[in-house]
């Protein structure tokens, strides 16, 4: 089943190919076309229900696609590579009355790592990370986040060449996400390929060199987060000291009026001629500022309003 | 297939250990002293209640003499055949025995007067029905009185009798049967519940991503199964003790067809096959079910299904050579039982080697089923067909 000899490295760690699922009249995947690089941070963003998690369920071969076809680090039977993977599920589940070492242990025995290696690393992995106290203790007297971090560690410890988590961030703390984000970028500049699932834009804005959005079952954009923002024109602000006069009519058609200040998309010409006329008028320029706009903007542009609105109540669930 | 069965090892090593332990292990190997303890309890009790406070008493309304004579021919029947075969006989006061039997505090069954010579059985038609004979057997042994005579027979041993060998080893086969039946039963029932920590803790996802869910299902019967070897060795050990104790080492079993070690084997081969195909059926149905109460819903029919695959086994056992022990031979559920039965029955090997392959096989395929349907049901995996038993209607979260 599983051969011994690893595949030769690809380009892409991941590849899906008009990937389809259906529940009953519900298609959760829908036709989706994605390629994960080998040695990238790659995202998914998405509301709930926008198909993340069966996307990456069908990835990894949990389960089976309706149509399309998939390849796992270039193997069309993902689960050959599982010794290469390591899944961080979105349901968090461990036995509760094992060892917090020895869960970690039997997560790396399951993908092939001697009990013993296992068990050796995961004393390292608990004492380097601030829990050498919980060695010994089982899952159920441990915190919600010490448990999620013990997962964590069983999802790494074999270490795999591509590492997989879904929604890693929910259920944490400021200073886990921060101390996660760290430990993503370290296996990141060891060459492990990361693909993670999101509700939170900022971790993905943060950690991604490319992302894809995902609503209704379908990609809607997939690219680098500069490409997502650069989907959109920067963002205008200009405060004058004059109300009125002929420089109004060089501002675009859509400039908005908000507290005192012109608001609108940077023009297409660019924004010379507009300062020209705004010198030649006497505006009176107080300030003038040009923002890019972050993923969250074009997530909304993207994704629609009500996604992005659907995805800032998660986040700020977890963060309560 | 070494992956699947290196990461079946895992599985079941970690199964084994959680099992083995727990607390609750202790109970599960004290768990059979429960019902033997309860037995010596209360087995003189019940022995009393079975041989006396069960059988029906008769009223003897007679004049003294006779009831004297029906008394003494009771005694010497009831030395010869027994005496729980007999209704106990009770003198009953004179009168008349309608009126004996109508009254509130009327402890008899029913009531004999008359004479010896002509005895009157009185009570309900369908008690006379089944006592006539009896009543009848000791009147006419207290006719015969002094006169009945005792017969003496004279004992002419063997050392060797095939029919004596063939009862004995069908006893033996039914035996094991019946061993083998009550740890299968006892100890593959469990087996029912063993996916649902893995469902409620969420733990499948991570299974079912690091390896093949035959892998999951084959470790899980691996552990139980050998669990089961350490409970049987501990209970076998007691057994056995017990039995140098009480019968003392002399004590000589009559030998199956095939030889006793060749036997013990076979019954360890056939428990094997007989939990893992019972194993592997209930895995694959409690794996359908999401909750420790749908898998406690199951129990019954389950349990069912088990007595009559016994029963049908049962019947073979008698009936050797028989189409009925062929089919019970064919059928994967029942060729375990039928299978030790032959052994001590006959002494052919290559039926064995026949029959053990072919219950390997059904374990392969019923694990693999199960998997089918596990992957299809409980995971969503594959093009979605029509509703399962168990299948929810909400899609999984995604």
């Amino acid at each position: 089943m599983i051969g011994d000899t690893p595949a030769p490295s690809p380009l892409h760690a991941l590849e899906g190919h008009g990937l389809v699922k259906t529940f009953g009249d519900f298609r959760a995947v829908d036709g989706i076309d994605i390629a994960v690089p080998a040695g990238s941070i790659y995202g998914v963003l998405g509301p709930n229900g926008a198909g993340k998690t069966t996307l990456l369920r069908t990835l990894l071969g949990i389960i089976d696609p309706d149509e399309g076809h998939r390849t796992l680090l270039g193997d069309p039977a993902p689960l050959r590579q599982a010794r290469s993977v390591g899944y961080l599920p979105e349901e968090r589940g461990l036995y509760p009355s094992m060892k917090a070492a020895d869960a970690i242990a039997f997560m790396g025995a399951l993908r092939g790592l001697p009990l013993r290696l296992g068990r050796e690393r995961a004393r390292a992995l608990l004492t380097d990370h601030g829990m050498g106290a919980s060695i010994d203790q089982p899952i159920r007297q441990l915190s919600k986040g010490m448990a999620q971090t013990v997962q964590l560690f069983g999802t790494i410890v074999h270490e795999p060449r591509l590492i997989v988590l879904d929604e890693p961030f929910s259920g944490l703390d400021a200073i886990n996400q921060g101390k996660l984000e760290t430990l993503i970028r370290d296996q990141a500049r060891r060459g492990v390929t990361i693909l993670f699932s999101t509700h939170v834009i900022a971790h993905a804005e943060r950690l991604c060199e490319r992302i894809a959005i995902v609503a209704g079952g379908r990609i809607r954009f997939e690219g680098s987060v500069g490409e997502a923002r650069d989907r959109l024109r920067p963002q205008v602000r200009l405060r004058t000291r004059a109300s009125d006069g002929p420089w109004r009519r060089v501002l675009p058609a859509e400039t908005l009026a908000e507290d005192g200040a012109w608001h609108f998309d940077m023009p297409d010409e660019g924004i010379e001629p507009l300062l020209r006329a705004l010198l030649d008028g006497q505006a009176g320029i107080e300030s003038l500022s040009i923002e890019r706009p972050g993923l969250h903007d074009a997530f909304v542009s993207i994704a629609g309003a009500a996604a992005a609105r659907q995805m800032e109540e998660k986040a700020e669930e977890t963060a309560a | 297939m070494s992956e699947v069965l290196r990461a079946a090892f895992v599985i079941a090593r970690r199964d084994f250990s959680a099992v083995i332990l727990s607390k609750t292990f202790i109970l599960f190997l004290l768990g059979p002293l429960f019902p033997v303890v309860i037995g010596m309890a209360f087995g003189g009790l019940g022995e009393k209640i079975t041989t006396e406070g069960l059988r029906p008493t008769v009223g003897i309304s007679m004049s003294a003499a006779d009831a004297a004579r029906m008394e003494g021919a009771y005694r010497i029947i009831a030395d010869r055949l027994g005496g729980e075969k007999l209704p106990r006989l009770q003198r009953a006061p004179a009168g008349d025995p309608r009126a004996l039997l109508a009254r509130p505090d009327a402890r008899f069954l029913a009531v004999v007067s008359g004479t010896v010579e002509r005895p009157v059985l009185t009570g309900k038609a369908s008690d006379l029905a089944w006592l006539e004979g009896d009543i009848s057997l000791i009147a006419s042994a207290a006719l015969a009185g002094e006169r009945l005579p005792h017969v003496r027979v004279e004992k002419q041993p063997v050392t060797a009798s095939a029919g004596a060998d063939a009862q004995s080893r069908m006893l033996t086969g039914r035996a094991a049967q019946v061993l083998i039946f009550l740890l299968t039963m006892l100890l593959a029932g469990m087996v029912l519940s063993n996916l649902v920590e893995e469902k409620t803790n969420k733990i499948i996802e991570i299974l079912a991503a690091a390896v093949p869910i035959d892998a999951v299902f084959l470790g899980k019967l691996m552990a139980m199964l050998a669990m089961s070897f350490v409970g049987i060795c501990f209970w076998g050990s007691g057994v056995f003790a017990a039995i140098l104790t009480f019968a003392g080492p002399n004590m000589t079993p009559p030998t199956p067809a095939v030889g006793w070690p060749l036997f013990l084997l076979l019954g360890t081969v056939y428990f094997t096959m007989a939990y893992t195909l019972l194993g592997s059926l209930f895995l694959g149905i409690g794996a359908q079910a999401a909750t420790v109460r749908e898998v406690q819903t199951l129990n019954m029919p389950v349990t069912m299904g088990q007595m009559v695959v016994f029963f049908f086994a049962t019947y073979a056992v008698d009936h050797m050579g028989s189409p009925s022990e062929i089919a019970g031979a064919i059928f994967p559920f029942s060729s375990p039982f039928v299978m030790i039965a032959r052994a001590a029955q006959d002494a052919a090997i290559w039926p064995h080697l026949l029959a053990i392959a072919w219950q390997a096989l059904w374990v392969a395929l019923i694990i693999r089923f199960g998997v089918t349907l596990f992957r299809r049901h409980v995971l969503k995996s594959g093009p979605a067909r029509r509703r399962g038993l168990f299948r929810r209607r909400s899609a999984p979260a995604a």
